[in-house]
């Protein structure tokens, strides 16, 4: 592998943030005192993480009233709601970031969501588990079921992911949006893949933006 | 904890009717320590029927404040960190100058020359007693109900004067539902007799009228579900109906229990004028929308509903929560389950305790 001077060698692991690797990269992309949105903040757990190191102001949509309960109570600005309605009320340009964490595959209308958050954020970031992976495609060419992995665990019947998707689905669908790939991260455990992402990546974080006029 | 019970006076208020009250009493207590700083204090906002002893154990009566297991020493609002006021509002008959209280030019009760009063009149006595006292900024304004009406109407009228607001139960403007029950409680006292035009001050009191408008308010504070577990159709001290008119169901012999209680601790005709305020309360008044009420404010704000609420429903307190992401505010809002309808902000507090100690804790951070 050669490197140049202007791009210097990456890490290539990531180490967990609150155990994720993708808050991990999350954590990294987010600059200080960025205004932040986090959609399907679950507990806030991640918000609260760049309150206090990065000094973000931190908000949060989640539906479930118990954990935006807890996530209230540690202080972070939280609405219990869904992420369409939540979204629509928000001015154009409200945020720096818009992160959609682990979601997209749970939501009704994933383009919608898409739409909408990078008319709300300047910056977008979604991280989704790859559908596309090896081990997914595997078990279902020799299962015949639908597939069960690590990363996706659920019997088809009880699963919340609704909407599946690979590397490749997603690059198009940011395509369709017309929106500007501004950094792809992929990883499988906590290694970060540069070779084969659609085949060899468990987990993939875009950042993305809308171009501008 | 220590309960300080004080009455101010001032000179005279103008009010939103054109009127002006002159002199004017405020009648308040407060619970904990102002700091040095003057930057821990927070004003909480009573209900309907509510009064300034939100806390503690009143010296004169025994009885424990309205709020008491909300606001004491480790408690949602912790008395040994902040300082707690509570005033009771303009038209009341606890203390603060309402239709009770003696008209200067004739030396009796107002009564009905009481002029009309709304809710920003009561929030403009409250901001005076707030100056009175030297504190520069509210840490936080809150209360349920009305008191969510009155802390909004805080946030709009005096936005450099809030750091954050918690409404509760609540909403920016009466339903005509909501209106609809003030009337019917309007209704019933001025159709008793004893009413006499508002003139009753040294006579009988409209009682049963009163009474009834009172047992109405009470079956809008519950929910179907927690009046069905507290009566069902449990008979009162009988086994069998009584063929008549008087009490045999449980939740009867409640109610009129309720209703009795009121008379003893309540005006009427303060019923009367601070149903009214309610009822023409719109925050969106003289501001076009209800996002233009809110564009001034920098505050952070907690709105919190209950599932069981119909007298307040969710959609109300939501509507606030909407206009405020539209101007891109801070606002947090969580809807908590209850069965124990409107009158949850007031019994079921364990949820929001643990909600309101966060939100106080990071906006005490945020200030500094």
């Amino acid at each position: 592998m050669t490197t140049t001077a202007r791009t210097p060698l990456k890490p290539a692991f990531v180490r967990d943030l609150l155990g994720r690797g993708d808050y991990a990269i999350i954590g990294e992309i987010v600059p200080d005192g960025a205004k932040v949105l986090d959609l399907g903040c679950g507990e806030a757990e991640l918000l609260e993480w760049l309150a206090v190191h990065k000094g973000v102001d931190a908000r949060g949509v989640e539906i479930s009233g118990e954990k935006v309960k807890r996530a209230i109570a540690r202080g972070v600005s939280v609405f219990q709601g869904d992420i369409n309605e939540g979204l629509a009320d928000y001015p154009d340009g409200a945020f720096d970031y818009v992160i959609l964490s682990q979601t997209l595959q749970e939501t009704l209308h994933p383009r919608q969501v898409l739409h909408e958050m990078a008319r709300v954020g300047r910056h977008v970031i979604v991280a989704f588990p790859n559908f596309g992976h090896w081990r997914v495609r595997l078990s279902m060419l020799t299962s015949g079921r639908a597939p069960r992995t690590s990363l996706f665990p659920y019997a088809w019947y009880e699963s919340p992911n609704i909407h599946f998707l690979t590397v490749l689905d997603f690059e198009e669908l940011a395509d369709l949006e017309t929106l500007e790939v501004e950094r792809r991260y992929f990883l499988s455990g906590h290694r970060k893949v540069t070779w084969m992402p659609n085949l060899a990546a468990e987990l993939a974080v875009f950042l993305l933006r809308a171009p501008r006029a | 904890m220590i309960v300080e019970s004080r009455t101010v006076t001032f000179d005279s208020i103008a009010l939103d009717s054109g009127a002006t009250l002159a002199p004017v009493e405020v009648a308040y207590e407060s619970y904990g320590k102002l700091n040095p700083a003057r930057s821990n204090a927070i004003l909480v906002l009573h209900a309907f029927s509510g009064d300034a002893h939100a806390a503690g154990i009143s010296p004169e009566t025994g009885q424990p404040g309205w709020w008491d297991n909300m606001i004491g020493p480790g408690k949602a609002f912790d008395t040994n960190q902040y300082f707690v006021i509570c005033s009771n509002v303009l038209g009341g008959c606890r203390g603060t100058t309402g239709p009770s209280s003696p008209d200067p030019a004739t030396g009796r009760p107002y009564a009905m020359t009481f002029p009309v009063i709304t809710i920003s009149d009561m929030v403009r006595l409250q901001k005076m007693l707030i100056d009175h006292l030297e504190i520069p900024r509210l840490l936080a304004v809150t209360g349920g109900s009305m008191g969510g009406m009155q802390a909004l109407e805080w946030a709009v009228a005096y936005p450099d004067r809030v750091v954050a607001a918690i409404p509760i139960a609540t909403t920016t403007r009466h339903s005509a539902q909501q209106i609809a029950f003030n009337e019917v409680g309007r209704q019933a006292i001025m159709a008793d007799p004893d009413w006499n035009g508002g003139d009753y001050y040294g006579k009988r009191p409209p009682a049963r009228g009163l009474a009834v408008a009172r047992m109405v308010g009470h079956i809008t504070y519950m929910s179907d579900d927690s009046m069905r577990e507290k009566f069902g159709r449990r008979l009162r001290d009988k086994e069998t109906f009584s063929f008549g008119f008087d009490v045999d169901f449980e939740v009867e012999s409640y109610l009129r229990y309720r209703g009795s209680q009121f008379v003893g601790r309540f005006d009427a005709n303060s019923y009367l004028y601070i149903t009214k305020a309610m009822d023409y309360f719109d925050l969106t008044n003289g501001h076009g929308s209800l996002a233009q009420a809110l564009a001034a404010t920098g505050a952070r704000f907690l709105a919190i509903s209950f599932t069981s609420d119909w007298l307040y429903p969710s959609y109300q307190s939501q509507e606030v929560v909407r206009a405020l992401r539209s101007r891109n505010c801070d606002v947090a809002y969580v809807e908590l389950e209850s069965n124990y309808g409107h009158d949850a902000f007031l019994v079921d507090v364990t949820g929001q305790t643990d909600l309101v100690r966060g939100f106080l804790a990071s906006t005490l951070e945020r200030v500094g």
